[in-house]
């Protein structure tokens, strides 16, 4: 079992959120420790997505404040990497590997077309890192859905942030392809907070320390009993079977 | 054929026909990588709209088209930018509405009997010296904006969230490439013709897309693809007295059948 450390990376304090009429998140207060793994589960429309466009800065907080590191939530924050889902990605697009990493530390100067040896040596560093630094001249859409969210990966990493927030990383990406996604987030926890929605339950009690279950209001499960009542070895269990039994459980 | 390129009116015709080919390898790669395509529709048949005024107003017809052009731009720009989800609706809207509004204007003018199938069509061999330098400007002014801003446009086409997320003005860049394409749809018809344009800016992009695995790099083979489509149908439409739009298309068309037939095989 990993050691939990007791920095808070990330507080949210009474943060609540609504699209007009509609309570989207009310009263929400977490807090993020360095190097937890936070797994967010909850149904759709629950307001998992609602969250981290919050923490991103992509909303604007309504009500209540997310801290980073104890300082109030910046709109272009440096200390998080983002992870959008699979399934956003357009795979048909004219670019390369590596000029997807790249963007990840957008020049802002003019006729900034090419890079500098530094900047392609830190992105081909980050390539290795998860494992694909030989597809790097390839094109996007050449590459298969587990290796396409790498590069997404490595492209959050290339600004060197604490906190990885990552959406739904597999969704239609096959298992293998999974498994390769998770066993890289796992490595890159030893160095990185990670924040990340799934729907994929039995990864989620192997690789996450925290579980949250967000359905407007939110609360965490002790992971022990939680992998006790659900063991995915055992037994099957799909994700609406095992939000019922925890709702049953509150 | 050879006699013709001591024609002025010939000559004329082979730099737009290159001007307009390399303008729409650059903007076209940008619409379709932007999935703007419908919306560049909407924009070249609303312009028609600009040249309706520009008869019926007296003022010179590139200019007014433009300006037209570019007004309806900024209007999509800030419809779409609020409501995404009825960008099917306001385009529509603007197409039909624009058609009218040229042709309308067009019936008012009195004793004005303008070709409307040169502007439906297109109409290369009476471009003039103005119309070149037009031309020339707008393509200066294309290749600078991407050169000037090449990653952030990068950033804003493959993924707008996150190069929001990085501190780039995406409103600002989508309402330059849709202001670009407006401008560029305007010197397009003349060469190929408002129904036409969409084609002159997708069919060279396709095949481009399958050459290079970089946007920068399609937009340079759009921009060679387009000037032989461009020129090849130029050249046959002189020889056999067709319309040169409609060729300029039949040759893209048809090459891009050979294209699709050869990749298939291999």
């Amino acid at each position: 079992m990993r050691t939990t450390h007791n920095k808070t990376v990330l507080e949210v304090t009474n943060l609540s959120f609504s699209y007009g009429e509609e309570m989207v998140l009310q009263n929400i207060n977490f807090k993020v420790q360095e190097r937890d793994f936070l797994a967010l589960i909850g149904p759709n429309g629950g307001g998992k997505s609602t969250l981290i466009r919050l923490i991103l800065g992509i909303n604007e907080i309504q009500s209540g404040s997310i801290e980073i590191f104890n300082s109030a939530l910046s709109k272009y924050n440096s200390h998080i990497g983002y992870v959008p889902q699979n399934t956003n990605v357009n795979i048909n697009f004219p670019i390369k590997v590596i000029d997807i990493v790249m963007m990840g530390l957008i020049k802002k100067s003019p006729f900034s077309l090419g890079y500098s040896k530094e900047e392609i040596s830190f992105a081909m560093k980050i390539l290795k890192q998860v494992g694909i630094e030989e597809q790097a001249e390839k094109k996007i859409g050449s590459l298969s859905g587990g290796q396409r969210q790498r590069v997404m990966i490595a492209r959050a990493l290339y600004t060197n942030p604490k906190i990885l927030l990552l959406d739904e990383p597999t969704a239609s990406i096959d298992a293998n392809g999974q498994k390769q996604v998770y066993e890289l987030l796992k490595e890159l926890n030893k160095s990185v907070t990670i924040i990340m929605i799934s729907h994929d339950l039995s990864v989620i009690l192997e690789y996450a320390n925290k579980v949250a279950h967000i359905n407007k209001k939110l609360f965490f499960h002790d992971l022990g009993s939680l992998k006790n009542e659900f063991n995915p070895s055992k037994n099957h269990m799909c994700e609406v079977e095992l939000l019922q039994m925890l709702s049953k459980r509150r | 054929m050879i006699e013709a390129l001591s024609y002025e009116f010939m000559q004329n015709a082979i730099i737009a026909g290159i001007l307009v080919s390399l303008i729409a390898g650059i903007i076209g790669s940008l619409v379709v990588v932007n999935r703007m395509v419908f919306l560049a529709g909407g924009i070249a048949h609303a312009a028609y709209g600009g040249l309706g005024i520009a008869i019926f107003s007296g003022i010179p017809i590139f200019l007014g088209t433009s300006l037209f052009a570019i007004a309806v731009a900024l209007f999509m720009a800030f419809v779409t930018m609020r409501q995404r989800e009825k960008i099917d609706v306001f385009v529509g809207l603007i197409w039909a509405v624009g058609m009218a509004v040229g042709i309308i204007l067009i019936d008012l003018t009195p004793g004005y009997n303008v070709d409307l199938m040169s502007y439906l069509f297109g109409s290369i061999l009476a471009v003039s010296r103005d119309d070149l330098y037009f031309m020339g400007g707008l393509f200066i002014v294309i290749l600078l904006c991407v050169l000037y801003w090449y990653r952030s446009i990068l950033a804003v086409s493959y993924d707008s969230e996150y190069a929001s997320l990085s501190g780039i003005n995406v409103k600002f860049f989508y309402t330059l490439i849709l202001v670009l394409s407006a401008l560029s749809v305007v010197v397009a018809i003349k060469v190929v013709g408002l129904i036409l344009v969409i084609a002159l800016l997708t069919i060279p992009i396709y095949i481009a897309q399958n050459l290079s695995a970089t946007l920068h790099g399609v937009m340079i083979y759009a921009g060679l693809i387009a000037t032989f489509f461009t020129l090849g149908g130029l050249g046959l439409s002189y020889s056999f007295n067709l319309t040169s739009g409609a060729t300029i298309i039949l040759v893209s068309a048809l090459c891009l059948a050979i294209f699709m037939t050869l990749k298939r095989k291999t």
